[in-house]
């Protein structure tokens, strides 16, 4: 179970990563910590959602949909509460449970490893979330909340330029096959 | 019982877990929202992270500005030691006044009916983990005496009010948040209404009418009404005034700055009590993170 294998989809190999013991923990618990602790001093890096990179991240190389769905799910419902009581368990579990879902679900389809790649999902990604989190918010909470604005469209490229960089970073910590 | 094929196990298993959290979020809705143990449990497994990160960032942003960033410095220290000089000059003037100021105060006997404010410095050490809030997380829970719905302010103004507490640590609700807000009113013409968040830097002064004059300029400040805030704290200036109907828009920009805040005040008191801006500009810019004092005692 620790050593990397080989999907076979059609006529195309996608090999399945291992991670070392406590990486995904690791990286999980890193990105909840710096999101809460990093914007105290550089309130602009507010804009990068890094729970959400690591989903999409362990979605994309674990390419199991029950396993990144489940992730997802944890990474979201610990945001939630840390995000204070305003906002309700469940918003962003939601929109991160679906994104881990799709994520390992085309993981296991197309080779993700160009950073071409990664960007333009990690971007359609972001945007995914975001839309879910208004969904939400229009019909569980019944507030107003804007589809679309260019602030939206900065930072899903962002992201994407961030999470290329961090998954890079973040393919350190596989187990070689 | 009815087989589940296995390439539809997983999409299964992604409606169950959407259902379980839609529900979770409707139950939520509908409760009152006190806090929950998962967000006990939550904060206190994250808070020692946070502890951490903050004193380590601390710690670099110190090394980093002490040791390296100096390029300037010689130029900066010509500049403050005029600035100094004339500053010495100006604090003596202020201090003349502050003086006659003082004894018009126990003139009214205003110190000896709301004399011990107690104050307590806080550190921030997170703020809300996502865009959906603006909350910070302070360094000071139940242990200190903090309270719900205690006031936060900074020597600049209002900040919000304590919406959590739990041992160490409370959260606190900014006046920008889209739930936050503060009694306020009108320097000039002490014309009251709501200041409340949006969810952006910019916040709302509500209920004004539109015969009302409004400038854009004009400070506002706290009126005590919503018996959190203490009166006469500054919540922030006019930046853009509309007309409505009946009411007027008017657009504030925070006295404090929220986006950039690093220690605040707790008052340890939710009886309304008058706290003039001299008086508190004095206490706050003595106040250190680890003490409890009450406004009165400090000079």
């Amino acid at each position: 179970m620790n050593e990397s294998y080989e999907l076979r989809t059609g006529e195309t190999h996608i090999e399945v990563h291992k991670f070392f013991p406590g990486a995904i923990l690791f990286a999980t618990v890193a990105a909840l910590v710096l999101q809460a602790s990093v914007p105290v001093y550089m309130p602009r890096l507010n804009i990068i959602e890094l729970p959400l990179l690591v989903t999409i991240y362990f979605g994309l190389s674990r390419r199991n949909p029950s396993t990144g769905l489940l992730l997802g799910m944890l990474i979201g419902l610990a945001q939630d509460a840390l995000s204070g009581p305003t906002v309700p368990l469940g918003y962003y579990g939601i929109a991160k449970t679906i994104v881990g879902y799709l994520a390992s679900s085309i993981g296991a389809r197309l080779d993700t490893e160009h950073p071409a790649a990664r960007f333009a999902l990690t971007f359609g990604f972001f945007v995914l979330h975001q839309a879910v989190l208004v969904l939400i918010r229009r019909l569980l909470l019944a507030q107003p909340e804007a589809w679309f604005n260019m602030h939206l469209a900065i930072a899903a490229g962002v992201n994407a330029l961030v999470g290329t960089a961090l998954f890079m970073a973040l393919d350190r910590l596989r187990r070689r096959s | 019982m009815v087989a589940i094929p296995s390439r539809h196990k997983s999409l299964a298993l992604l409606g169950g877990v959407l259902l379980a959290q839609v529900l979770l979020l409707a139950l939520q809705i509908k409760r009152d929202s006190r806090g929950r143990l998962i967000r006990v449990w939550a904060v206190s497994a994250a808070s020692p992270f946070e502890r951490s990160g903050a004193w380590g960032f601390g710690k670099i942003s110190g090394v980093w500005h002490h040791y390296f960033a100096l390029q300037t410095t010689s130029r900066e220290n010509e500049a403050l030691r005029v600035e100094n000089d004339a500053l010495k000059l100006t604090i003596s003037q202020l201090q003349s006044k502050a003086a006659e100021a003082d004894r018009l105060a126990a003139l009214l006997n205003f110190k000896q009916a709301h004399g011990a404010v107690p104050l307590l410095g806080a550190r921030v050490i997170a703020v809300s983990a996502g865009t959906a809030s603006r909350t910070i997380e302070v360094d000071r829970g139940e242990r200190d005496g903090v309270t719900k719905n205690m006031a936060v302010i900074t020597p600049d103004g209002a900040v919000g009010k304590v919406i959590a507490v739990y041992r160490d640590t409370s959260q606190v609700l900014l006046l920008t948040d889209k739930e936050g807000g503060a009694g306020a009113m009108l320097v000039n013409s002490r014309t009251q209404g709501p200041v409340g968040g949006t969810g952006d830097p910019i916040m709302i002064m509500k209920y004004v009418a539109t015969e009302e004059d409004v400038k854009v300029g004009e400070k506002i400040v706290t009126s005590g009404m919503d018996k959190i805030f203490p009166r006469d704290i500054p919540v922030g200036t006019v930046v853009e005034v509309k007309n409505g109907n009946p009411f007027k828009l008017i657009r504030v920009q925070p006295a404090a700055k929220l986006d950039r805040l690093e220690t605040v005040i707790v008052l340890l008191s939710q009886t309304p009590v008058e706290f003039p801006n001299a008086e508190m500009q004095g206490t706050a810019n003595t106040q250190s993170s680890s003490a409890t004092t009450p406004a009165a005692e400090k000079p």
